[in-house]
């Protein structure tokens, strides 16, 4: 097991809240930055204990190959689907411009 | 167009492959053809009015839960069969954490280290070469939604004052294919990209997986293609194109590529390792935007989903259900059509193999079909700088014009008319020889008025043929033809002639 | 049936009974509740949104049935019940807490709110929680705290502070809780009420707002083991929509509970945690804990104690786990299809409107959180940080397995403290981490585990939780020990706990 990780840096935190878009005030990134390496050291000790021969569990009971069948199932009424969004246009959802493309 | 132009210079191709070998990674994206989408119940046919096909589930409200496709999984597993991939004996599906409005949950349920199918290959045929392109994974995932893009420069992200979402699209099954990187094709590069699209899309109808229709985005390529300078081992800095949609702007995408990169290279400067998009109408890639690298994507497996560990005996059924795969099929039809392996290569490098079996499917014998696709429309097609597939005329269409032409409705000039007609958006053959008024001339009382005509016309004519030199009809048929427009069929011209003046020419 | 004040303190049994006896009518037990809640919940703030008119309309709906001579749906047909504002419920606002959400209006029905009014079961309300469920104390919703009815300046616990402290104010004799990581076990262990969080995947998660999938559980609350039981068995059961629900029979926990009612303990295992105990515990609590291991000894149980070495593990593969998988849950509140959107203008970018919109609609302790799973999912980190806490959920399930071996069931301090102050620890995030030392091990391995009263700490006069945890799926043997404890401790003392809170003070 690799040792632990650097210190988390401001840097660090500021390029997390944009991956994770969110808008930190500067006295948040600082607030963040302290509590953040304390909760990360502290965290930091499940890396003692997992050797490489341990396999990881992701689900409490396991199940493999849970299917559903390919039939159609009403979804949502156009209205009822479009009812929560902050702005509508033409049976769309309208949003503010989106730069960049994928 | 708004967007900041890139300043450099293209280098001649064959110059560029003289001193670089081109490297390619191929990533096909194929919508697949199921009933509902990947993870709900919401139907995947395209074209409804928007945000039509939606639930919790697809737009990611508050609480829902996805659920596997049980046909997806099983469409995945033949296109891993048919590519002579491996099939796992268990993976999972992750999470692609991004944010991108087009994708509702702001992650994208893929498959990331453990894909469905690994390690296969396709041989493509390539100027009468295989070329055996290896396959490094198929994997399933999902679609997007759809955005449109209003305001600023028309039809362009960036410069809008905002955007319009439809969701309909997002959540429908796609399996991913990715090639092992493509070395040692040189100058043949873009054709080798543009072949194995084309086999695989040919592959993927086959299975009858996909509607693989390029046009609506079914079927989509992003091309990866890096230099290296000619002979040298070590790899360049790659692109990755996207917005690739159809056979020949995989080609295109590929070749420019190669000059763009080439002249960089050669004035000393570097790739920037980015993803680029195809400009159909130039033929040109551009930069695309993006902050986010794959290292940024936070990939997790997706916890409320399952693993998939295929049976193998479900694996073995699903084997037994594969069709008869396009190369076998294409010996068989080589076979049937008698045809040369010459004459079969040049119908497959022209993408005219299924068009062809689908021609004589509804009707038409081999030859007349062989012949309009390879000759006339093959023409048409190349003026028009379009695939056979994208002429507005389907195999059907061919077929009565060619049924109309063995009935003597329509002789051969006709039958270029009509089929010109259709290719014009003028409707159904039949439409097209009845607004036009193409038919041939086989009414015997019209026809008799107009030898008569002929025949009175040239009373020298007439009594030489009288006398016995048959070879003079040739004359007055000549002036039937000319005063019918060349509507008659000039086989019962000649016999009327001679009934009219008493003659039996044998 | 004469006052309200009568109804609002009857059991969920004995209500749905009185109400197919025709004593009482579903209305008049819902108006009670209503009336209750009017009365108090200005002090306990439990409740987020009251649907005062859609229950007194399904109340009627369901005496019309009645009268209409259609059998009772549910043994729990008429009562009422308070739902945790993390489950969608068509048409009625949902929160989960927080201002991103304000104002939105699911179109859809979650699994369980299904099931609840299939099962023809009143829906009172939506009750207050931490912010996406993130919190042991209430405090971090964005409307504000719940108070404990107990004593109104210390928190419920959380993150169900709303329906825990609902039921331990009277104010329904049912609710629905949910647990990642002890938010039904540790609010009920501080109000002195019963909550169960059953075997990961025995109840569905459809329409439960995600938190941490992997750990997400949706529970029944009640003030009584058998209300919980009768809660349990509306509820669990196998639900296509969700991928992780367990494809079996749903336990037989009500009979599980009426067998505990009427024998003892003799035979049975029960397994003392050595690790969850000692430091970090306050003294009334282990004495209370110490105080129900000598009546469950009494009860003819044979106790042993049981080695988890690697539990010490667990709060720090938990803080891995919950927030790396919360940071991609919470993605999708992104200010484009529902919910909050702040700084639209056609100068700004999406990018912007979602960074904005987040930045402010999201509380701080969900914000932490979000960063710092971002953080342990980050390519190189991945191993180390995210990898590493799941093989410890494998070190934890294996100590579960050995410890099974010698017990049936096993018991530990369900909350390390009573109710603290509200305000106390709101700016030691470690500190309130700590709340959920004892009910996090349960949380990973996936297991079944209850909370229910085992008196009041002599130290501070506040309830204290006693935690049961079975194997997995081994809810009927956790039930019935539970039924057996509570039958003693109300023989003892001629009540349950929460009979014993202090009387609120009606706003009139």
């Amino acid at each position: 097991m690799s040792s632990t990780p650097p210190a988390l840096t401001r840097e660090d935190v500021a390029h997390l809240a944009y991956l994770t878009r969110l808008q930190l005030t500067d006295t948040e990134l600082d607030t963040y930055v302290g509590q953040l390496s304390v909760i990360l050291d502290s965290v930091a000790t499940v890396s003692r204990v997992a050797g490489p021969d341990i396999a990881p569990t992701t689900h409490a009971v396991p199940l493999t190959n849970v299917f559903r069948e390919d039939v159609i199932v009403p979804g949502l009424e156009h209205n009822a689907a479009m009812a929560g969004a902050p702005a509508v246009q033409d049976g769309r959802f309208r949003v503010p411009q989106i730069l960049g493309e994928e | 167009m708004s967007h900041v132009m890139e300043m450099f210079d293209l280098m001649d191709y064959d110059k560029a492959i003289e001193m670089f070998d081109p490297v390619m990674g191929l990533e096909v994206h194929v919508e697949l053809g199921t009933a509902t989408k990947m993870f709900c119940g919401c139907p995947t046919v395209f074209g409804g009015e928007p945000n039509t096909h939606v639930c919790p589930v697809c737009l990611a409200l508050p609480g829902a839960m996805p659920a596997v496709n049980r046909l997806a999984v099983e469409y995945a597993i033949k296109i891993g069969l048919a590519l002579n991939c491996k099939i796992a004996p268990w993976c999972r599906f992750a999470r692609k954490n991004y944010f991108y409005p087009d994708m509702p949950k702001n992650f994208q349920t893929s498959q990331y280290d453990e894909p469905i199918a690994f390690d296969g290959y396709l041989d493509v045929d390539v100027d009468g070469e295989t070329v055996r392109v290896e396959i490094e994974r198929a994997h399933m995932e999902e679609d997007t939604g759809k955005s449109l893009h209003v305001g600023g420069a028309t039809g362009r992200i960036h410069g809008a004052d905002y955007s319009l979402l439809d969701y309909n699209r997002a959540g429908v099954p796609l399996v991913e294919i990715v090639t092992k990187p493509i070395f040692g094709t040189k100058a043949s590069a873009p054709a080798v990209a543009r072949a194995y699209v084309a086999a695989l899309r040919d592959l993927l109808r086959a299975l009858g997986v996909s509607d693989v229709r390029m046009d609506q985005g079914s079927l989509r390529c992003d091309v990866n293609l890096s230099l290296t300078p000619a002979g040298s081992p070590v790899l360049g800095t790659r692109t990755e194109t996207k917005n690739v949609n159809s056979l020949r702007s995989v080609e295109r995408a590929a070749r420019y590529e190669v000059s763009r990169q080439g002249a960089i290279l050669a004035a000393g400067g570097t790739i920037k390792q980015e993803t680029r998009h195809f400009e159909e109408a130039s033929g040109t890639t551009r930069p695309g935007r993006s902050k986010e690298t794959a290292e940024d994507y936070r990939y997790f497996p997706e916890p409320d989903l399952v693993p998939i560990a295929p049976d193998p005996a479900w694996v073995e059924e699903l084997r037994a259900t594969l069709p008869e795969l396009p190369w076998v099929r294409r010996d068989r039809l080589q076979a049937d059509w008698g045809l040369t392996d010459l004459e079969m290569r040049d119908l497959v490098a022209a993408e005219a193999v299924e068009l062809v079996a689908a021609t004589v499917a509804a009707g038409a014998s081999p030859a007349e079909a062989r012949s309009w696709w390879s000759a006339y429309l093959g023409q048409k097609a190349n003026v028009a700088g379009v695939s056979l597939e994208e002429l507005p005329i389907t195999p059907t269409q061919v077929a009565q014009v060619a049924a109309l032409v063995s009935s003597g409705d329509l002789n051969a000039k006709l039958a270029r008319q009509v089929i010109d007609g259709v290719l014009a958006g003028e409707g159904e053959p039949a439409d097209v020889v009845k607004s036009h008024g193409l038919a041939v001339v086989s009414d015997d009382s019209a026809l008799q008025k107009a030898v008569d005509d002929a025949l009175a016309a040239q009373p020298d004519v007439a009594e030489r043929i009288r006398s016995g030199k048959v070879q003079a009809v040739g004359a007055v048929v000549g002036a039937v033809m000319k005063a019918t427009k060349g509507q008659a069929d000039a086989g019962r011209v000649r016999e009327l002639v001679f009934q009219t003046l008493g003659v039996d020419p044998a | 049936m004469s006052s309200s004040t009568d109804l609002t303190r009857m059991t969920a049994a004995g209500l749905a009974t009185a109400i197919a006896a025709g004593d009482t009518t579903a209305v008049e037990v819902t108006k009670a509740h209503l009336d209750r809640i009017a009365a108090v919940d200005g002090d306990v703030h439990a409740f987020l949104h009251v649907s005062a008119d859609r229950a007194l309309a399904q109340a009627a709906s369901i005496d019309k049935s009645r009268a209409d001579g259609n059998p009772a749906r549910s043994p729990l047909s008429g009562v009422p019940l308070a739902l945790k504002d993390i489950l969608v419920q068509e048409g009625v606002p949902t929160t989960a807490g927080s201002k991103i959400l304000e104002g939105w209006l699911p179109p859809y029905d979650a699994t369980v709110t299904k099931r609840l009014l299939d099962a023809e079961i009143v829906i009172l309300g939506k009750t207050n929680l931490d912010e996406f469920a993130m919190g042991s104390s209430t405090e971090n919703s964005a409307y504000g705290p719940t108070r404990n009815p107990w004593d109104l300046s210390k928190i419920p616990g959380g993150s169900g502070g709303g329906s825990a402290a609902a039921l331990a104010a009277f104010e329904a004799p049912l609710a629905i809780g949910t647990d990642t990581g002890g938010s039904i076990r540790q609010p009920a262990s501080v109000t002195g009420t019963v909550g169960a969080k059953p075997t990961y995947g025995g109840v569905s998660r459809y329409g439960v707002i995600a938190l941490a999938s992997s750990l997400d559980q949706v529970g029944p609350c009640a003030r009584t083991v058998m209300d919980t039981a009768l809660l349990h068995e509306v509820i669990a059961g196998h639900d296509p929509r969700e991928s992780t629900s367990i494809p079996q029979p749903v336990p037989q926990v009500v009979a599980a509970v009426k067998r505990g009612q009427s024998e003892d303990l003799s035979g049975i295992r029960i397994g003392v945690v050595k690790q969850l105990g000692g430091k970090g515990y306050q003294s009334g609590v282990l004495e209370s804990f110490d105080s129900a291991v000598a009546s469950l000894t009494a009860l003819g149980a044979e106790i042993v104690e049981v080695d988890c070495p690697h539990f010490e593990y667990a709060l720090a593969a938990y803080y891995l786990i919950l927030p790396s998988e919360c940071s991609s849950n919470l993605a999708r509140f992104d200010a484009m299809r529902y919910g909050l959107r702040v700084g639209d203008s056609s100068a700004a970018s999406a990018e912007e409107v979602m960074m904005l919109t987040r930045g402010q609609g999201l509380g701080a302790e969900v914000k932490r959180r979000i960063i710092l799973g971002a953080y342990a999912l980050s390519a190189g980190y991945y191993d180390a940080y995210y990898g590493s806490a799941q093989k410890v959920r494998t070190l934890i399930r294996q100590d579960f397995e050995k410890a099974y071996s010698t017990a049936d069931v096993l018991i530990s301090p369900a909350s390390p403290v009573t109710a603290f102050a509200i305000g106390e620890k709101v700016d030691d995030p470690m500190a309130m981490y700590l709340n959920d030392l004892a009910t996090i091990p349960g949380s990973l391995a996936g297991i079944p585990a209850m909370s229910l009263p085992s008196g009041l700490a002599s130290d501070t006069g506040l309830p204290v939780g006693l935690q049961i945890m079975g194997p997995t799926l081994g809810e009927e043997a956790m039930y019935r020990v539970a039924a057996t404890f509570e039958a003693d401790y109300v023989s003892r003392h001629g009540g349950i706990v929460a009979d014993f809170a202090p009387e609120l003070e009606l706003v009139k």
